[in-house]
């Protein structure tokens, strides 16, 4: 199976890169952007073949290690390992 | 005094830090690699330099606050042993959970390397014992993440509770948004933890220590340091 996991700067958080993100694309011409908000993409790639086991292990990783709940939301995605990867 | 400096890979400060402790209290500090599982019995303080631990990668301060010798550190936190940590120092303190809050993108998003003055929130601390009340203070700061975030409730707490031991502002003291240039809420430059006995900060004192950096107000800082944790040591 394969989770991933997008961890988010929390709403309440000032998230600079959004901005300048955000600035960016209005300067390019991209109108009716209310707001851009910038987090991370992890991916893991696990042997197990049972997502309940998995969503488990990676709730675990997520408050121990890959987000910081001060400051960062995340989500998890999990679906089967595609072939040849 | 006995003091050991923890060495993070990564870790860039800790000569200036380990010169300072050493100027001022006349005795090498000891460096220990973050790896090590544990410290010197007799320790009277730790310290957590600055520099890039792992590279900040992930967060700031998340892969070090995961390293062995973090476990230890907490420990002797929780009993009572002072802890300084500066600069990527406190990032690591607050992503150990050794201090509240976090440490984001200054939001310029740009490295600031330059001095900038603070005021002394609280000095009746071991830290800040040798200032006066609402001194301000001339020091240098060297990073890209210094804004300290925290919820409304924590800030209140760390207000109310004297736990601020300084804040941005300019050469007259005062506490404005554009001296802020990291966008720390409420200008935080440092906290101690509810003892008083951890201290966090983002400002660099070991590096205007001698009048050829340009400030020597760091000085005091080492020097109250010293002599609150001699006297503690004779009491």
């Amino acid at each position: 199976m394969r989770a991933r996991i997008c961890v988010s700067p929390k709403p309440s958080v000032l998230d600079p890169q959004g901005k300048a993100i955000g600035r960016a694309l209005g300067a390019l011409g991209f109108r009716g952007i209310r707001e851009v908000r910038q987090g991370k993409l992890i991916e893991i790639d696990f042997e197990h073949t049972d997502p309940t086991e998995v969503r488990l292990r990676v709730e675990a990783m997520c408050k121990e290690l890959l987000s910081n709940p001060v400051i960062e939301d995340y989500s998890i995605e999990i679906a089967p390992t595609e072939a040849g990867r | 005094m006995k003091a050991s400096v923890i060495i993070f890979p990564g870790s860039n400060r800790e000569p200036d830090l380990c010169a300072a402790l050493e100027r001022v209290t006349g005795r090498e500090p000891d460096r220990v690699w973050h790896g090590e599982g544990s410290l010197a019995e007799d320790l009277d303080l730790i310290v957590l330099p600055g520099g890039f631990a792992y590279g900040d990668y992930l967060r700031v301060g998340a892969m070090a606050a995961h390293s062995p010798i973090m476990r230890e550190v907490r420990a002797r936190a929780d009993r009572g042993t002072p802890v300084l940590g500066i600069c990527n120092g406190f990032q690591i303190l607050t992503e150990t959970g050794i201090l509240p809050g976090a440490l984001l993108a200054n939001r310029t998003l740009s490295f600031v390397c330059r001095d900038v003055y603070l005021r002394v929130e609280n000095h009746q601390t071991i830290f800040t014992g040798s200032y006066s009340p609402g001194q301000i203070l001339r020091v240098p700061v060297a990073h890209h993440d210094g804004s300290y975030n925290a919820d409304v409730p924590t800030l209140d707490r760390l207000e109310e509770r004297g736990l601020i031991a300084f804040r941005y502002c300019s050469a007259s003291g005062e506490i404005t948004d554009s001296e802020n240039f990291n966008g720390s809420a409420r200008a935080i430059a440092g906290i101690f933890n509810e003892r008083r006995t951890v201290l966090g900060l983002m400002p660099h004192p070991e590096n205007a220590i001698d009048p050829l950096l340009g400030s020597t107000d760091g000085r005091p800082f080492f020097e109250g340091l010293f002599n609150a944790l001699s006297g503690r040591i004779a009491a």
